[in-house]
């Protein structure tokens, strides 16, 4: 009997700290619910990257590719959002797939020959586009109202049936940051997630294997490409207001700051990254003028204690548990 | 029959020679050994096969078909499946994920059947599960499925490569020095499971410094020199061939040197 219990209590222990990551975020999202407030705001925030960060982490994480301009991506489908409601009164979903489809397109031109060659050109020509973009928001007032931004962005909404409230936001932002989650897992354990993880491990293994590299990495770019841009319009739709800032360089800082706090790689590391990210600042707000302070300190403590970030913290517990089971 | 045709490959690196006008026929049933002192050109031979480096002169063919110069990824598909000399693993999967990877050519799953499922590519994941368990099982190393490549020791990596060459179900496998670093007991095994491959109906094309495994694995040993293949034939008559015990003696006096 005793024996028994040993064997299969790890198992279970397993299996619920697989769940842990995905309970803490719905457990959060109840809490913003019935809280209220500024809170809500800050974890819709953490939502929206999240959605962001799935996408990088495919293309970084996964693939082991490097890109500093999936900001672009946001922007072009934001902007088109807000242009295309605002100005010409598209509906949101169109607008929103429309913004979609842009992205995508900038996407293939950008990837299709960059990835094909070997070093950092991606890298390079990713930066570039970020930077193109940020320009373009900022120069082409006549469609874009430069820094004033474009405000008077609509809500999601299906048929009539707008999204007002900040409460019905979020939970929308949810459902749908864990469908791209659940998208990015499906994805890893698939033929798919293997050849991109392949690519990340050895390139040339890889090859020899008979995997057409640089049309998995394209892949891996426009799945990316395709999420961000996605974070793009719900953001705008979300605030109902664009500018270039918001989709500025400190994007890709943020983005970066949260994929590495919560685990490159790991497919829930986005989500708890993102959501960390956001809401550190607000705990740190009792150190007043000491808070940016208490944040750099945090995240210093964090990437000292968990180099391969947070979610790695659940798998080492997993694993620990593992091997209780085999001793 | 003949699994792969020679026809004068040559390789240039600036002024040297590292590969010069090789000519050579490999049957298809059996074991051949690609032997030779360090630098003799060996890898650069089967880079120059699998397309990973592009010949300067010569012509590679595969069961009577041009593959010169194809990229690697194209000569994988035609069942041409090779290993590094330095082992190159997916570190960061287990070791069942890195034989998962070797099914790639014969599995078809997009990026719709992983979102959406179907029965078809659930039954080809498990199929892909199965098949990779009785590799790992095949060369040893069944209870080291959810161990992580990256922590296996160094004569595992090696044998884990094997097993994920064969999950692609190579025509022709080329293992390059898969003894180096194994212990004695190791490559005893290592000999035991390239003959059992070669008896599956596999043409295994082998490049071997450990002489005892290639005297007792190989049907049929090239001897390359400087970039010329020197001498051809069974292991006996190989190893009394005076250019060759002069190849070896003469790189043996030069280390001394
Ligand atoms: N990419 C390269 N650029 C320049 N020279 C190279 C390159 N690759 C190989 N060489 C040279 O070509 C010659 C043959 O090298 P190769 O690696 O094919 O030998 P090898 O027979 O496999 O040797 P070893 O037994 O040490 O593995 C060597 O002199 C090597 O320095
Ligand atoms: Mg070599």
């Amino acid at each position: 009997m005793t024996n028994l219990r040993i064997t299969t209590s790890p198992d279970r222990v397993r299996a619920l700290l697989r769940l842990l990551p995905g309970a803490i975020g719905i457990a959060l999202v109840a809490y913003a619910l019935l809280a209220g407030g500024y809170l809500i705001s800050v974890v819709s925030f953490g939502l929206i990257y999240a959605i962001f960060v799935t996408g990088l982490n495919l293309f970084m994480g996964y693939t082991g590719q490097v890109s500093f301009g999936q900001n672009a991506f946001a922007a072009i489908s934001g902007y088109a959002s807000a242009i295309l409601t605002a100005t010409y009164g598209w509906e949101p979903l169109l607008a929103t797939a429309t913004g979609l489809a842009g992205a995508l397109a900038v996407a293939l031109v950008v990837g299709y020959p960059t990835l094909r060659l070997k070093g950092h050109y991606l890298a390079m020509a990713t930066l570039a586009i970020g930077l193109i973009a940020y320009e373009v928001a900022v120069q082409w007032q006549s469609v874009t109202q430069g820094y004033m931004g474009i405000s008077g962005v609509p809500p999601l909404g299906i048929a009539g049936f707008e999204i007002t409230s900040e409460r019905g936001n979020l939970l929308f932002l949810a459902a749908i940051a864990a469908l791209g989650v659940t998208a990015a897992a499906l994805i890893r354990h698939s033929r798919v997630g293997r050849a991109m993880a392949a690519i990340a491990g050895s390139e040339d293994a890889a090859r020899a294997l008979g995997i057409d590299v640089a049309r998995y990495k394209l892949l891996a770019f426009l799945i990316a490409a395709v999420y961000a841009a996605l974070a793009g319009s719900l953001f705008v739709h979300v605030v109902g207001f664009v500018s270039p800032e918001v989709f500025g360089l400190h994007m890709v800082n943020l983005a970066f700051t949260m994929l590495y706090v919560g685990g490159i790689g790991t497919v829930m590391g986005p989500l708890v990254g993102a959501v960390v990210i956001m809401l550190l600042p607000e705990t740190f707000r009792a150190f007043k003028d000491y808070q940016d302070l208490a944040y750099g300190a945090a995240l210093i403590l964090l990437l000292i204690y968990a180099p391969r970030g947070l979610a790695s913290l659940a798998d080492l517990l997993r694993r620990r548990a593992g091997e209780g089971r085999r001793a | 029959m003949i699994r792969l045709r020679l026809e004068g490959l040559t390789r240039r690196f600036g002024g040297l020679v590292a590969v010069d006008s090789v000519t050579l026929d490999v049957a298809a049933e059996g074991v051949t050994a690609v032997i030779g002192p360090n630098g003799a050109g060996k890898t650069t031979l089967f880079n120059m096969i699998s397309g990973f480096v592009p010949p300067s002169a010569g012509r590679v063919l595969f069961e009577g078909e041009d593959i010169t110069g194809r990229p690697p990824e194209r000569i994988a598909a035609r069942g041409l499946i090779r290993t590094f000399q330095l082992v190159q693993l997916f570190q960061n999967l287990s070791a069942l994920e890195n034989v998962a990877v070797g099914r790639h050519l014969h599995t078809r799953g997009g990026l719709w059947a992983a979102l959406a499922r179907p029965g078809w590519a659930r039954r080809e994941e498990a199929e892909v599960d199965r098949r990779a368990r009785d590799l790992l099982a095949f060369v040893g190393l069944g209870d080291r499925a959810e161990t992580s490549a990256a922590v296996l020791p160094y004569g595992q990596q090696r044998l884990l490569e094997i097993a994920r060459a064969l999950a692609a179900e190579p025509k022709l496998l080329m293992l390059d020095e898969p003894a180096a670093g194994l212990n004695a007991a190791e490559t005893r095994a290592l000999s035991e499971i390239i003959r059992r491959i070669a008896e599956r109906g596999t043409t295994v094309l082998l490049i071997e410094h450990d002489m005892p495994l290639v005297m007792t694995t190989a049907d049929t040993v090239v001897v390359l020199d400087f970039g010329r293949k020197i001498a051809e034939g069974a292991p006996a008559a190989v190893r009394a061939d005076p250019a060759v015990i002069e190849a070896y003696l003469g790189g043996a006096e030069a280390a001394h040197a």
